[in-house]
């Protein structure tokens, strides 16, 4: 393996780790608010709080990773995106904005208050919807790259069938992921009420899920019939995580094993994404720039791995304390503690 | 808008509103787990709940800070790339690795600051929960390094060679350690630490100017104002130095800030003053010998000045009152502290005086300002470079059309920000009061309000 792949895989991998911490995160601020106009469950926003509170800080670094490493792994990227996306770019750090600050303010103010429910449950769906407009641009067709102006056309974005595809699908992954893993954790924390609720949800978003996810087949097929191709090359991993997605309904409904289930939804957006990831390869913006052309020198790629490396040493055994006291821990979850 | 559009001076004023907001944040996120850290082992030392309680209370209103702080961290972040993408393009190749560890120090803060937050009373020993503060001071702490290295590049770029427009022969750990490194990072966390220690005195100054004399917010005033006096002293010896490090490296720079225009030996500092139509200073107070010292610690030293460099090379003349607003308020900040101190050892009657509480409270401001204040002189002083002597602004920045509705929607965004951020803190602390939340956790004391 060449220093570009193990780069890219690297970023790919924690962007795979925001995916998943951060739906969660985002379909749990969504369900909050949501219960809470509809007057649902009022024990079912307490679990939230509970599961949220300690670890929402760390669900925005693992975003703060993907932009920092690709500037580091891929200077180039910086001249084509960062020129191209100062508008929707902007948009989404508004929206990262208010979803951090606002949740800061219910949870840790002095009382919770419906309009800041409102403001971060809300601009947590927005957020994924915004940040998949990278992913759309880099299939090509949407910029324009001439004199050395790289400019963005909004028109073809905003009227593209593989934009909106894209869109659908991220939202209806952030309430399904979410919900599963609510689900799991309700019943550990023994609330009966909460945990009928996200299984409904659960297996009520299940169906949207793999329908935008067909969608968006037919969609790149029509936009970028070679990166198509190339899909269709590993189609084993797509299959794969059919049958991850199919698995974990099947426990789900069957009130079985909740826990497997949560963890067969991660593998089945693991094979999807990095089956997408693989197959838009040699690409970083297509047909621009490839992780050939846009590579950092040899001393600094070496040194980020370095880095990495001894990061990653620090900061695993601090995640499983994190975890072992607060999401592994039977008396927390419960709320004994 | 209200001026012809240029991108790069839209870039500039956005990229100078994001990061004077963030700083805000910034500085209190990186000063404030030390206090916190100070506070709990004071209570634990002296076996005082009183200690304990500030602490909680401090975290309390920290975990808001730091909300925004992030938040913003993450603006200013993505940002960079977006209004100047030239620069990052560049700085990728030389520089990304402090930019990358910095994150590493992030995420090792907000893990642990997450569990502190929530273990309080879930540990037998105190001393562990105690524990569980060092990373999120260290992590803070080196955060504030890394960015600041990158800073310190900017101004001092060194660590590769820049062969026609080709970059090669990168040393990452070079560029990092550059001349500006020790100076800058040094003096940047210390004010952080002193600009915090000064916040949370202001509270408790606050508080006893309305009237509250628990001795609670005097144990506060206390413990913070011996923080505040030691970093004072560290703030004012590193400036000092970092005076000497511009006098060597950037001597336009220092010249700029001190309206210095012409080389001599036995330099005077020029203090005020205001600058007449044929560029001669009026007004000002001259302190003989004092810019020979300030530059290289010697009455008789030649300081270089602005005459030997070409204007189009040299920084706008402004940042001289905010090089010396920021000086002000540094002494400022070490004599009030310095007084509380004394009061505190030989005259107790006049240590909670009416003029003394004001002078610390009025410090918390100041001593937010004189951050500001050096961080528009750092960085307007380094103009016209965006990397000193190697590339110029303007060529860092965006081509892109929309950066002036961009600024208004950040204006928009701050505003909004600080606005709730000011609110949701002042809620806090009002709806719980201390003797109310004293009172609850059984810790009063009726001898303790005097
Ligand atoms: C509470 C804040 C505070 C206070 C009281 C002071 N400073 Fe400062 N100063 C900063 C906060 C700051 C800063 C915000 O941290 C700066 C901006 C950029 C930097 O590196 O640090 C800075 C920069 C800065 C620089 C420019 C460094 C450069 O551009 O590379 C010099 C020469 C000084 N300071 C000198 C002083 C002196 C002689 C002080 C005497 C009292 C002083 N500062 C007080
Ligand atoms: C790693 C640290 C930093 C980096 C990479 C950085 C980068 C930049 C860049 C690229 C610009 C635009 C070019 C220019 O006008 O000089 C800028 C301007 C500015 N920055 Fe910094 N900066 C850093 C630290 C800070 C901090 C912490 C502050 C604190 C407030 C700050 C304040 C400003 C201001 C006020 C401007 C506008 C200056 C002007 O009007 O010309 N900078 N910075
Ligand atoms: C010297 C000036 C600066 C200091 C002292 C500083 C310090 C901080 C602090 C304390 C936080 C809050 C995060 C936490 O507590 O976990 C923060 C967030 C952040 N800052 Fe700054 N900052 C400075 C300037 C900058 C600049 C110039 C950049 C841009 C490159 C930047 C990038 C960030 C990012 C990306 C975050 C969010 C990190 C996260 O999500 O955990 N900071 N910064």
């Amino acid at each position: 393996m060449n220093y570009e792949i193990l780069g890219i895989a690297v970023l790919w991998f924690f962007l795979y780790g925001y995916l998943i911490v951060a739906s969660v995160d985002f379909g749990a601020g969504f369900f909050h608010y949501y219960n809470k106009v509809s007057h649902k469950n009022y024990q079912v926003n307490k679990l939230i709080q509970r599961y949220l509170s300690p670890v929402w800080e760390v669900t925005n670094v693992f975003l703060v990773f993907f932009f920092v490493g690709i500037i580091g792994f891929f200077p180039d990227t910086a001249y084509y995106y960062g020129t191209a996306l100062l508008v929707p770019g902007s948009i989404s750090i508004v929206l990262i904005a208010i979803r951090g600050s606002y949740y800061a303010f219910n949870t840790y103010g002095s009382k919770d208050s419906r309009i800041y429910s409102f403001l971060y449950g809300m601009s947590g769906l927005l957020i994924p919807a915004s940040f998949t407009i990278v992913l759309t641009i880099s299939e090509g067709g949407y910029l324009d790259v001439s004199d050395g102006l790289v400019t963005l056309l909004l028109g073809e974005l905003f009227t593209s069938m593989y934009s909106w595809s894209v869109v659908v699908l991220a939202v209806v992954s952030v309430l399904f992921i979410s919900a599963s893993f609510l689900t799991y954790y309700a019943f550990k924390a023994g609330d009966v009420a909460s945990y009928w609720l996200f299984r409904r949800y659960t297996l009520f978003w299940s169906g949207p899920t793999i329908l935008a996810s067909v969608l968006i087949f037919f969609a790149i097929r029509r936009h970028n019939p070679q990166h198509f191709s190339s899909m269709l090359d590993i189609s084993w991993m797509f299959l794969l995580s059919l049958l991850f997605f199919l698995g974990a309904v099947f426990l789900i409904y069957r009130k079985r094993q909740l826990g497997l289930a949560f963890v067969l939804v991660m593998l089945q957006f693991f094979s999807a994404w990095f089956g997408y990831g693989a197959s838009h390869l040699p690409y970083l913006l297509y047909p621009h720039l490839t992780i050939y052309d846009g590579f950092v020198n040899e001393t600094m790629a070496l040194a980020l791995i370095a880095a990495f490396i001894a990061g990653l040493l620090l900061l695993i055994p601090s995640l499983i304390l994190l975890m072992r006291l607060f999401l592994f821990d039977a008396d927390y979850v419960r709320g004994n503690r | 808008m209200f001026m012809e559009y240029d991108a790069a001076t839209f870039s500039r004023m956005l990229t100078g509103l994001t990061l004077g907001f963030h700083i805000i944040f910034a500085t209190i996120g990186v000063g404030v787990p030390l206090m916190i850290a100070f506070a709990e082992w004071m209570g634990i030392r002296k076996n005082d709940e009183h200690y304990r309680l500030l602490a909680r209370r401090w975290a309390r209103g920290f975990v808001v800070t730091v909300a925004v702080g992030v938040v913003t961290g993450t603006a200013i972040g993505l940002q960079l790339n977006l209004l100047w993408p030239n620069f990052m393009q560049l700085a990728g190749q030389t520089i990304s690795l402090p930019l990358f560890m910095e994150v590493f120090a992030f995420f090792f803060e907000a893990i642990f600051l997450g569990i502190y937050l929530y273990t309080w009373d879930r540990f037998k020993s105190r001393m562990r929960h105690l524990l569980l503060m060092i990373p999120v001071v260290l992590g803070a702490s080196f955060s504030a390094f890394f960015i600041t290295t990158v800073n310190a590049f900017m101004n001092a770029p060194q660590g590769f060679e820049l062969v026609d427009g080709v970059i090669t022969d990168i040393h990452p750990i070079a560029a990092m350690f550059n001349p500006a490194t020790p100076t800058k990072t040094a003096h940047v966390i210390v004010t952080c630490y002193l600009t915090s220690a000064f916040v949370l005195g202001m509270i408790g100054a606050v508080k006893m100017l309305k009237g509250d004399h628990h001795v609670y917010h005097k144990k506060a005033l206390r413990l913070t104002m011996m923080a505040a006096f030691i970093f004072s002293i560290g703030t004012v010896v590193i400036g000092d130095l970092s005076g000497k490090y511009l006098a060597e490296y950037q001597p336009e720079k220092l010249a700029a800030a001190e309206w210095h225009f012409e080389t001599e030996e036995e330099a005077p500092l020029v203090v005020g003053g205001m600058l007449n139509e044929d560029g001669k200073v009026n007004y000002a107070l001259e302190i003989p010998y004092a810019l020979s010292i300030l530059a290289h610690g010697d009455p008789s030293a030649e300081v270089i000045g602005l005459e030997e460099f070409p204007e189009e090379d040299t920084a706008p003349l402004i940042v001289h009152y905010f090089f010396d607003s920021m000086v002000f308020i540094g002494m400022y900040l070490a004599l009030v502290s310095l007084l509380y101190l004394l009061f505190s050892w030989k005259k107790k009657d006049w240590m909670h005086h009416k003029v003394l509480l004001w002078a610390i409270a009025a410090g918390g401001p100041l001593s937010i300002l004189a951050i500001e204040f050096g961080w528009v002189f750092a960085e307007i002083g380094r103009q016209p470079w965006i990397l000193y002597g190697i590339m110029r602004t303007p060529e860092g920045a965006t081509t892109s059309e929309h950066v002036d509705a961009m600024l208004l929607l950040f204006i928009g965004l701050y505003a909004l920000l600080g606005t709730s951020s000011a609110i949701v803190l002042r809620k806090m602390f009002n709806n719980n009061p201390v003797a109310h939340e004293l009172e609850h956790r059984g810790i009063e004391d009726r001898r303790d309000r005097s």
